[in-house]
């Protein structure tokens, strides 16, 4: 409405006033925003969506084709495009059967559907799953149940045969690998030995001999509880009538999802998922849990972080306080800043070089002489790839810590040295704890590009699959020398490297999604441990 | 955020529009003597011989001479810029820091000449405590900011340092006010508590002389006479120097007044005679605020 006196601005003139406000640029950087806020949620949760949804016991469909009677899950579906017909694909299992996990049917030639509620999905410890019917139980040769009752029976029994499976795993793993290291122990002192020190060699020989003795009694349990564990068989029927015989013992867990509520299967998909979090891979890492990845990405990150907060604390220091700024200082900056942008597979070339085969090479000439020519640090292991890390994100913390430490202000510096401190008493006391909390935003920097870095460590000591963790009950409990896995790696192996990417699928969206939590957990710590120092500062701002 | 020294300065100069004997005695707290008759009698702590001090090419200071006698509060004033901070800052060599400082002349304390070659800059500043123009408590306990020199000092007997925790806050003032919460941090207290947390500061590294650097021109006028009541105590046993823009403070804290323009001591001598009678033309127009 127009006043008196005064006119309604011209669009012009609006337009000139949006511009002079700078509303133009206000809405232009909270779309960016809201764009970038778009696609992270967008990529976190599609990761989310495809991988926790494969938890869910999904229905087995039972379907005639033209080559017979097929029992799956209904993986996927493709519409009709151009000349292909619509098809499904059924997720049947029983690889060791069919030789595929998955089959493609025209809808067409689909007949008839339905959903019987004895069929069964049986996760096994190897050749992935079966999907079909459970026939019967039998215990030495003799029935147990069938039919309807055979189900039941098995998951009754379940338990107790899983228990037996867990006793060998723990007997092979620990007792076997206790009694294996002590005995190349002895061959390694044997051979150390002067060979004119018979006395020696007599209690050497004496002292294997027992282990030897050992080892067979070992070997004898271990005889005795697999052939206990292979009393108990379950017969497995597929849906064209093959059957199956395995030991109920190596048989994970057994699903009937037509049959099973919603709270039933809500149970087993959070077993599933505990399985995944906690459990050790199998079948090449498709199935099983990612355990092992996990606490090898921690513990690399965290080894990480312990060396890089020093070394760039340290060199920031020297680069701020005390070296005199001139031509060579400011050189040095940017070269440390240039050394972020360098591509990280060079930084897994030089760790490689340096740190795997120069250091570990000494070392193992130094110490582990005896075990050459196997190495023990002259290979790569979480030690030097934490230490690659560590280098390829020194930039990181040495450009956050020169910032922290010229954001300390000044008169508490003077309040310290006019009450007599030195210079180096002044930074450890004051400039060091009022700049903790802008290391620790480089920290949280570094964790966050170290976590995610694959390509140094597959130079450096990552493996598709480690036989120990680097760090266990073992004496000296730390094991620096051992290769381990990662998440990041295990997305490539998976995904890309297995021989059967098809299954693994699910698996390469929940190991991307547990990258990420790993890397989120780990910054929340940081971010909470720079939250209370900032509190003890008294919310000051730098 | 007003500048309390930047109110009051217009009141000056109605306070006291012609110099004059009562001006300076309406300025005084009341029943204090104008000086102490020992303050004229003292031995010089401070002796600043024909200083001069660069900032790389700038001269900042023309060769000043001053004396600090013992048990005396000597007051700086003049201009902003016109040295009087550099000057401070020289006498305990906090300006070593700045990088292009160059120092000619001579500072002795108690005789001994501080920019004398092999001087230990670190023991020369613990006989020299510093208060500044903002107050500066470290991110830290109360107890931990005043146990702090004597912490870098290497003493660790828990029994001296409650001691000197006492001790220095009850001198400056604020043992009653903050003796049941030592452990909390000191970023809590009101801006006057600081400033006098400073002093308690440098007292416990039991200086012989104390250099205050603008002390209350961030604190409001109550503060800033609990300051000045508290600088009177302290001068029975520490030689003060103080940096001040506010001439009514000068004036009724001090017992000499040294006054600087442009890098030059223009005038010095007792309080009194600076603020009735200046022998200068120019500390005149200054104190009755014709500039500045």
């Amino acid at each position: 409405m127009a006043r008196n006196g005064t006119s309604l601005p011209s669009g012009l003139q609006r337009g000139r006033e949006f511009l002079r406000r700078g509303s133009a640029f206000v809405w232009l950087s909270a779309a960016a925003l809201a764009l970038s806020l778009l696609m992270i949620t967008g990529l976190v949760g599609f990761i989310a969506v495809k991988g926790l949804g494969f938890f869910w016991p999904r229905a087995l469909v039972q379907a005639t084709t033209p080559e017979g009677p097929l029992l799956g899950e209904i993986s996927a579906r493709e519409a009709a495009l151009g000349e292909e017909p619509a098809k499904v694909q059924f997720r049947v299992a029983n690889r060791d059967l069919y030789g595929q996990d998955f089959r493609w049917i025209k809808v067409a030639e689909l007949g008839a559907q339905q959903r019987p509620a004895d069929a069964v999905l049986v996760e096994r410890l190897e050749n992935g799953a079966f999907i079909g019917f459970v026939a019967s139980v039998s215990e030495n040769g003799r029935v147990l149940a069938s039919g309807d009752a055979a189900f039941e029976e098995a998951l009754g029994r379940l338990p107790e045969a899983q228990s037996l499976q867990g006793d060998i795993r723990t007997i092979e793993k620990d007792e076997v690998g206790t009694l294996n290291r002590r005995l190349e122990d002895l061959r390694l002192r044997r051979r150390g030995l002067a060979p004119a020190d018979a006395t020696a060699l007599a209690r050497l020989e004496a002292e294997e001999k027992a282990l030897r003795v050992r080892y067979e009694a070992l070997q004898t349990r271990l005889d005795g509880l697999r052939a206990k564990s292979a009393e108990l068989q379950i017969i497995l029927r597929t849906v064209d009538g093959q059957t199956k015989e395995i030991p109920l013992s190596a048989v994970v867990r057994l699903v009937a999802p037509n049959r099973t509520g919603i709270l039933g299967k809500a149970g087993i998909y959070a077993a599933r998922l505990w399985e995944f979090v906690s459990g050790d891979p199998r079948e090449s890492n498709t199935e099983g849990g990612i355990f092992p990845a996990i606490f090898g990405t921690v513990l690399m990150v965290l080894i990480m972080s312990l060396m890089v907060v020093p070394l760039g604390v340290v060199t920031a220091l020297f680069l701020r306080e005390y070296a005199r700024d001139g031509w060579l200082v400011r050189s040095v900056r940017v070269a440390v800043n240039n050394l972020a942008g360098v591509p990280s597979i060079v930084f897994g070339v030089f760790g490689l070089g340096f740190f795997v085969y120069t250091m570990g090479g000494a070392i193992d000439q130094a110490f582990f002489a005896d075990r050459l020519p196997t190495p023990t640090y002259g290979t790569g292991g979480i030690l030097w790839a934490s230490l690659t890390l560590a280098l390829l994100t020194v930039p990181v913390v040495v450009v956050a810590t020169e910032e922290a430490l010229s954001s300390v202000p000044r008169s508490l510096r003077e309040a310290s040295l006019a009450l007599g401190a030195t210079k180096w008493q002044t930074i450890w006391k004051v400039v060091l704890p009022g700049a903790a909390p802008g290391i620790l935003t480089g920290l949280i920097l570094a964790m966050a590009r170290g976590a995610g870095e694959v390509a140094p460590l597959m130079l450096t000591g990552v493996v598709k699959l480690a036989p120990a963790m680097p760090l266990d009950g073992q004496f000296p409990y730390f094991h620096f020398d051992r290769k381990f896995m990662h998440l990041g790696f295990h997305i490539y192996d998976v995904g890309f490297q297995s021989p059967n990417s098809e299954a693994a699928k699910p698996m390469v969206y929940m190991t991307a999604l547990l990258l990420l939590l790993v890397v989120v957990a780990l910054n929340l710590f940081a971010l909470r441990l720079r939250r209370r120092l900032r509190e003890r500062l008294g919310g000051s701002t730098f | 955020m007003p500048n309390p020294g930047a109110l009051m300065e217009p009141e000056l100069s109605r306070a006291i529009p012609e110099p004059g004997p009562q001006a300076a005695e309406a300025l005084r707290p009341r029943g204090l003597p104008l000086t102490d008759a020992a303050a004229i009698t003292a031995q010089p702590m401070l002796q600043v011989r024909n200083l001069d001090l660069y900032y790389g090419d700038k001269q900042a200071l023309h060769g000043v001479d001053l004396d600090v006698k013992e048990h005396t509060v000597m007051a700086f004033i003049g201009p902003s810029g016109c040295g009087k901070s550099t000057l401070l800052r020289a006498l305990n060599r906090m300006n070593d820091l700045i990088d292009g400082v160059r120092v000619q002349g001579s500072v002795l304390l108690a005789g001994q000449d501080l920019y004398a070659p092999g001087v230990d800059v670190i023991g020369l500043r613990k006989r020299m405590g510093m208060v500044f123009q903002k107050s500066n408590p470290f991110p830290k306990s109360i107890y931990e900011n005043v146990v702090y020199g004597l912490r870098i000092q290497g003493v660790r007997d828990r029994h001296a340092l409650d001691e000197a925790v006492e001790t220095s806050l009850k001198r400056a003032g604020l043992w009653d006010e903050v003796k049941d919460r030592l452990s909390e941090s000191a970023l809590g207290m009101s801006g006057g508590q600081q400033q006098r947390l400073c002093i308690a500061r440098a007292l416990a590294v039991k200086p012989e002389v104390l250099l205050m650097d603008e002390p209350c021109s961030a604190l409001d006028p109550i503060a800033t006479s609990r300051i000045e009541e508290l600088i009177f105590e302290l001068k029975k046993d520490y030689t003060i120097v103080i940096v001040t823009h506010n001439m009514q403070q000068a004036a009724r804290a001090s017992d000499y007044t040294a006054f600087f323009w442009l890098g030059k001591l223009i005038e010095v001598g007792l309080t009194e005679k600076v603020f009735t009678t200046p022998s200068e033309r120019m500390t005149e127009d200054y104190i009755t605020g014709r500039f500045g």
